[in-house]
């Protein structure tokens, strides 16, 4: 310590120099460091402490051991300096492990920060708590997760997620109350938190597959919105949840795996139309158009989702994307042909269009030629193999010899598979034997060699030209199939043979071990044809193989001699040793090495390893009877009903300012609320069978995964009536939602409905006073049909007053002014504090900025919680949690200026409460007083 | 699911090591170094590799292997795209993606990556988000850090976290108002001999640099969109005003960005905009070779072609080639045996010729494989396929911006095989 004492002024600069040196010479830096380091850390200047942190995370970077530092980093773990905090947070996370006793000393101040105001500082401060491999802090953990999962902010939420994974890793004992956190958060309807939720879901509990019926619908329909990752982890879910849920829509399928007499299957499929389920059709439809995206990993899972579960004459639809795909990265192409590879076996038709897509080119990898030349054998059918033939010429040529082996298997495939080119290939086969690449030649005799076993009459001239090239041919592999062709075919070519024989014998000792076993097997099968001229050689050569160095041709060499060369000890097999030698044998089935890996999944890191990796969950396959389907209805929430329109064919109302992907939509707004009542309705039907009693309402359900505020029922205020617009009616209400297009708006919804019998065009929003009034116009509708209504969205900057906006609403012909007088409870948004924090704030709002009344509640609203429901009907804010039973607490921020708004309702006894607002708006505090007095003293 | 992810550059260095899960020791990289030497070139090293206790996910790029070490299930598409993200994240942070880069900004590589991924699944990924988290380094900006202390990292919750578009930063202003779209267009060729296609598509990418202020809502419409064969979109492009009417409707992230790409289909004849004659023939006897080259233009559409540049690769018998080029200079690398042609601006009439002779090893037989040529070149203000922007709205914001739409041809995978070897596999099966 008397080292670090030393005078503080010239401290600084001693380190500033320290750093330059640092900075210039490494070799010292590596001398020095950790000592160096700990005084920087220790140092008072934060700048000091930070370049400190950016050199460890540089060490721990290369991977080298920084753990000695450890308490000396920990202790910035409260820093203001937030760089220096996340650097920090990036050391623990790294040796928390490690040094487990230190690292409990952070704990305390993630426990503070989870309470945090802001959003960001709680979500990291879960993060990192979570993050920290400590299991003496799991409960500290459950604890934060489980509030987590219930806070304000998505962003929020998210983190959890992500934490149970973390969590259920550390101690999988904690499954089951994961498990309710997980069911809590799967019924999130924030797109932010459903990929993550569904990504813990498939770690820790991929089997309860009962959790999802309830969310499955929303989960479809919100998929387009969700970000790329997350779309991802859902597809794949989904995919194996249908193939638990619904019915085989294959049905060739079923008539041959489960009938065999013909009128049987008749029955069957006369009995049992098969008809798709309308959330099968729901999935199917909302994925498809994720085959658009720039994210090669989501249209992959697209596509094979639609492998696993559309209707066979459906799946072309995802061959254009995957040949898309094929133009990207090197990996990705690799991944993607991989899969097109199993697809073609069963299914040709998919990719034969785009056959030349597969053609190979100079430029390629190897492992992607391989598998273009697979999938360009798989396509070849009679109409285009001379096309392929003759493609696959020019790969024989390639400087790439193992690339060009490999296509000589190729046209060895094509050979066996359609049988009118047999005859070509075998004859090009045979002109590759005088190839100058030892290779190309070694290749050709060994698929030679697989095709002359399939028909073998007619080709004794290939056989004796193969013989002929037997002395130029070195490779191994080539020599012992002609010698194995040679001895089966030894009737065909009755000279040839012994002398073959007869060279073999002299240079037995010199050769590869395959082909002394040939030699051997060959000597064997001219003792038993043709024992006159071979028997001597044959004997020389047993004689060979019984001293051979290797015991595999030992004990060949001793079998042989015992079947063929009768004796007393050899018994009854020697009479056999012909038929057992010469036997016709099968000829060898040339298939796809991609032809079993079709039991794995699609896309998955098993199928592209051809291996059941960890964690690899089957697919199972179709229930013959589909489980009920009910499960998946969802009970109607009523307060959409409010606001919904009365005017036209029933449609469902649609908040559609939340999802990205539906908002400026002026003309398809309807015809997505049709599609969504045809699905209603079918489903309708679906469960009336089932159980009638559920069905009143259900024509509402497309209602439930859009997003409804949280907070408290919708009001909607009337803006124009349809006698004065002519025809043209529209209503508002707030969603209270953060306004998208700027954060000081409120945000307005207007559902427009035409009541007239005639089209309205161009509606728009014209003059605005006053004119200074900072408003965010939606779209101009370019038409508007009789009957329909849609729904758009605005933001209005009301500057904290409750001054009206006035507007225009125009259509091609008429303008009518309408104005939006907002609610003073409208003007806020919810902030989300611990009761501490609101005390403190409470603190510095007295006096001038405190206004209070006492007042009479209504008996209905003398419970806490209808005290609280009544409250957040009147102002958008946030409920904070409170300690004390007869004290309520709700805080919010003015939506213009971000002034704090704090509301206490104290309950009294005689049904009276205390009702005290502290705000330095003060004219806001005297309407908000007069609306919340108002609404609790009535029933 | 992505447990640890490992930076390794062309000699087989680890300079950068990231876990997101428990520390996995870098041993585990010696299984795909063996691997990498079996492969011989880094390109051909497979991306999934498989080990005792984990799996293995790479990509190759920039001179680096970005490796990633896998423990249980995942599609392997997610872990690559997101490797590849990773880097481009690299390249539109420090203007390039390369070892000495990264080494400089270590500290900023590890902030991204720590936000990029929580528990190694994604958590930003959208540029204008992490730009808003983590400030990319400007000299003017590390000067000011290194004297005040103050940091890059953001203090609140990027909006785009939050919202349906977390690909937009909010509060953009800018004083000049514009958007500029680039139509690249990509010819994927393979021409014959006698010049006839073999194989011909276009491949399109839209690219854009949007500079508008506030939350401008844009609106994109082709004169012909019916030439777009398949096309994948940035996730801002609504899908559906897509199917339904062929208008691009988005509102953009801030800055650049890559709005689509599309194909067109090689139903609509592709236009190839030059030709190559071509004589390379080698001699039975004395070890040499001719060569002779002549490039002309096609289907240009009255536009020039610039950049034009043809490299063969020649087979490995050839020692030296002794050229004369009517324009343009040539090169021969005599260790990859590649020969380049950098032609430049194609004159209609003097058209380039490059001729000469080839020798070649002694006593090395005559080479079996005839060279294929890539041709490389540009056409400005030209799309080939024809595709034309008709206009760009903008809805929501008040302003008028500035405007601007260019376009560009290029060759991709652009080549001429000679089909000229005796026919051995004369095809008895016809249609």
């Amino acid at each position: 310590f008397s080292g670090n004492s030393c005078d503080a002024t010239s401290a600084p600069q001693h380190y500033t120099s320290l750093i330059t040196t640092l900075k210039t010479n490494s070799g010292i830096f590596s001398v020095l460091r950790n000592e160096d380091l700990k005084e920087m850390l220790e140092s008072s200047k934060e700048s000091l402490k930070l370049e400190a942190m950016k050199r460890i995370v540089g060490l721990i970077a290369k991977g080298k051991n920084a753990s000695e530092l450890f308490p000396a980093v920990v202790k910035n773990v409260a820093s203001k300096n937030i760089e220096l905090k996340k650097l920090v947070y990036v050391y623990l996370v790294r040796y928390a492990e490690e040094q487990q006793d230190l690292a409990l000393l952070s704990i305390s101040t993630f426990q503070r920060a989870l309470k945090d105001p802001n959003q960001l500082i709680r979500a990291s401060a879960l993060r990192v708590l979570s993050s920290i491999r400590v299991p003496i802090i799991v409960p500290i953990m459950m604890l934060a997760i489980k509030e987590a999962a219930t806070d304000l902010s998505p962003y929020v939420r998210k983190t959890s997620a992500h934490a149970i994974q973390k969590l259920y890793s550390l101690d999988p004992e904690q499954k089951e109350q994961l498990i309710e956190v997980i069911e809590k958060l799967l019924k999130d309807k924030s797109t932010l938190v459903a990929g993550s939720v569904v990504m813990a879901f498939e770690e820790v509990c991929p089997d309860r597959i009962d959790l999802i019926h309830k969310n499955y619908r929303k989960l479809c329909n919100l998929l387009v919105d969700v970000e790329e990752w997350g779309q991802v982890v859902i597809i794949s879910m989904l995919t194996r949840y249908a193939r638990t849920q619904f019915t085989s829509p294959w049905k060739e399928n079923n008539e041959k795996a489960f009938y065999d007499s013909e009128e049987e299957k008749k029955d069957q499929v006369e009995a049992k139309p098969y008809v798709m389920d309308p959330d099968h059709r729901l999935l199917l439809r909302n994925t498809k158009p994720l085959l658009q995206s720039r994210n090669t990993a989501v249209v992959m899972s697209v596509a094979q989702l639609y492998w696993h579960l559309a209707p066979k004459h459906e799946v072309s639809v995802v061959t254009k994307s995957l040949v898309r795909l094929l133009r990207s990265h090197r990996e990705v192409q690799y991944i993607v042909l991989q899969n097109i590879a199993t697809m073609s076996i069963q299914r040709k038709g998919m990719f034969e269009p785009y056959m030349k897509s597969f053609y190979v080119r100079s430029t390629d990898a190897t492992h992607i030629k391989t598998l273009k030349l697979e999938i360009l054998t798989n396509l070849a059918n009679e109409a285009n193999i001379s096309t392929i033939l003759r493609e696959f010429q020019t790969y024989v040529k390639s400087q790439d010899k193992a690339f060009a082996a490999a296509t000589i298997q190729a046209i060895g495939r094509c050979a066996t598979n359609i049988s009118e080119v047999t005859d070509t290939c075998l004859n090009g086969l045979v002109l590759l034997l005088s190839n100058r690449d030892e290779t190309v030649v070694a290749e050709s005799v060994v698929v030679i060699k697989k095709l002359l076993q399939m028909q073998p009459t007619q080709h004794c001239e290939i056989i004796k030209h193969m013989a002929k090239l037997f002395d130029n041919i070195t490779v191994s592999m080539a020599r012992a199939s002609i010698l194995w062709l040679i001895g089966e075919y030894c009737e065909r070519v009755p000279k040839i043979a012994p002398d073959v024989l007869r060279k073999m014998a002299k240079s037995f000792t010199a050769e590869e071990d395959i082909v002394k076993l040939q030699t051997v097997n060959l000597a064997a099968k001219l003792y038993l044809t043709n024992s006159k001229q071979t028997k001597l050689l044959t004997q020389y050569i047993l004689n060979l193989g019984k001293y051979d160095q290797n015991y595999d041709i030992r004990d060949r060499t001793r079998f042989i001699r015992q079947l063929i060369v009768p004796n007393e000890k050899s018994g009854a097999l020697s009479k056999y040793a012909r038929r057992i030698l010469l036997a016709p044998k099968p000829a060898p089935v040339l298939e796809s090495a991609f032809k079993d890996r079709d039991r794995f999944q699609l896309g998955t890191l098993s199928h592209s390893l051809n291996i059941k990796a960890t964690g690899y969950l089957e697919l199972s396959d179709w229930p013959a009877v589909a489980p009920d389907q009910s499960v998946r209805n969802v009970e109607v929430i009523e307060p959409v009903k409010e606001w919904a329109p009365s005017v036209g064919k029933a449609k469902p109302p649609k908040q559609d300012d939340k999802f990205y992907s539906d908002s400026g939509e002026d003309d398809h707004e309807e015809e997505e609320g049709e599609e969504g009542s045809e699905s209603s309705s079918s489903e309708d039907s679906s469960s009336s069978s089932s159980d009638s009693s559920s069905s009143e309402g259900l024509s509402f359900c497309v209602c439930i995964w859009v997003n409804i505020p949280t907070f408290g029922p919708v009001k909607s205020h009337e803006l124009l009536h349809h006698m004065t617009g002519k025809g043209l009616s529209a209503r508002y209400h707030f969603p209270r939602q953060p306004c998208l297009y700027q954060p000081n708006m409120v945000a307005v919804q207007v559902t427009l409905t035409n009541g007239s019998d005639h089209s309205l065009e161009e509606i728009h929003i014209g003059d605005r006073s006053p004119a200074s009034l900072n408003l965010h116009c939606f779209n101009t509708i370019e038409r508007l049909e009789p009957e329909a209504s849609v729904t758009v969205s605005m933001g209005i900057d009301f500057s904290d007053s409750t001054q009206a906006a006035n507007f225009q609403l125009c259509t091609k012909d008429d303008q009518f002014s309408v104005s939006i007088q907002p609610a003073v409870g409208e003007l806020l948004m919810p902030s989300s504090m611990t009761e501490q924090d609101f005390c403190k704030e409470q603190g510095k709002l007295l006096g001038m900025n405190e206004t209070s009344a006492t007042i009479t509640l209504a008996a209905e609203n003398s419970s806490s919680q209808s005290l609280s429901k009544q409250v957040l009907s009147v102002a958008n804010v946030g409920v904070v949690s409170s300690s004390e039973n007869n004290i309520h607490r709700f805080a919010g921020r003015t939506v213009s200026s971000g002034a704090l708004v704090l509301v206490t309702a104290e309950s009294r006894e005689s049904s009276t409460a205390l009702l005290t607002i502290n705000t330095d708006k003060s004219i806001m505090a005297s309407m908000l007083l007069r609306d919340l007095k108002q609404a609790l003293a009535q029933a | 699911m992505i447990n640890s992810l490992f930076l390794i550059n062309h000699s087989g260095d680890i300079f950068l090591e990231k876990h997101w899960k428990s520390v996995i020791s870098r041993s585990v990289c010696d299984y795909f170094f063996e691997a990498k030497e079996k492969a011989v070139e880094p390109e051909n090293v497979p991306p999934v590799l498989q080990t005792p206790h984990h799996y293995l996910i790479s990509i190759y790029r920039d001179k680096l292997f970005f490796l990633s070490v896998i423990q249980t299930e995942v599609p392997p598409l997610f872990v690559i795209e997101f490797l590849h993200r990773v880097a481009e994240m690299f390249q539109d942070y420090f203007g390039e993606c390369s070892e000495m880069v990264i080494k400089d900004n270590v500290v900023i590589v590890y902030e991204l990556l720590e936000e990029m991924l929580d528990n190694g699944f994604p958590l930003a990924t959208e540029s204008n988000v992490l730009k808003e988290m983590i400030r990319p380094p400007t000299i003017l900006r590390s000067v000011v850090n290194t004297l005040t202390g103050s940091s890059n990292v953001g203090e609140t919750l990027p909006t785009g976290q939050l919202s349906t578009i977390p690909w937009r930063r909010a509060g953009v202003k800018y004083t000049n108002n514009e958007a500029y779209f680039d139509v690249i267009e990509e010819i994927d060729a393979i021409l014959d001999k006698s010049g006839t296609t073999v194989f011909a598509e276009i491949q399109g990418v839209i690219e854009a640099c949007v500079k508008l202020s506030g939350m401008p809502d844009l609106t994109l419409s082709f004169m012909n969109p019916r030439l777009l064969d398949d096309v994948s979109f940035h996730p801002c492009v609504r899908f559906k005003r897509w199917e339904s009417e062929r208008v691009l409707s988005f509102i953009p992230p801030d800055g650049n960005f890559t709005l689509m790409t599309y194909h067109v289909s090689a139903q609509n004849l592709v236009a190839i905009p030059v030709y190559v004659k071509q004589n390379i023939s080698f001699f039975e006897s004395g070890s040499c070779g001719r060569l002779d080259l002549t490039v002309g233009p096609k289907q240009t559409m009255g536009k020039t072609v610039e950049g034009m540049m043809i490299t063969v690769h020649m087979p490995k018998a050839v020692l030296s080639a002794n050229l004369t080029a009517t324009q343009g200079t040539y090169t021969y690398d005599l260790a990859t045996k590649v020969l380049v042609w950098d032609i430049g601006k194609l004159n209609p009439q003097k058209l380039p010729n490059l001729r000469g002779s080839l020798s070649l090893q002694s006593g090395a037989p005559k080479p079996e494989e005839n060279p294929s040529l890539n041709i490389d070149l540009k056409i400005q203000q030209l799309a080939i396929s024809g595709l034309k922007v008709n206009r760009l709205d903008m809805y929501g914001e008040k302003y008028k911006p500035f405007k601007g739409v260019k376009y560009v041809t290029k060759a991709g995978k652009f080549q001429v095989i000679r089909h000229d070897w005796t026919v051995f596999l004369a095809c008895k099966g016809k249609p």
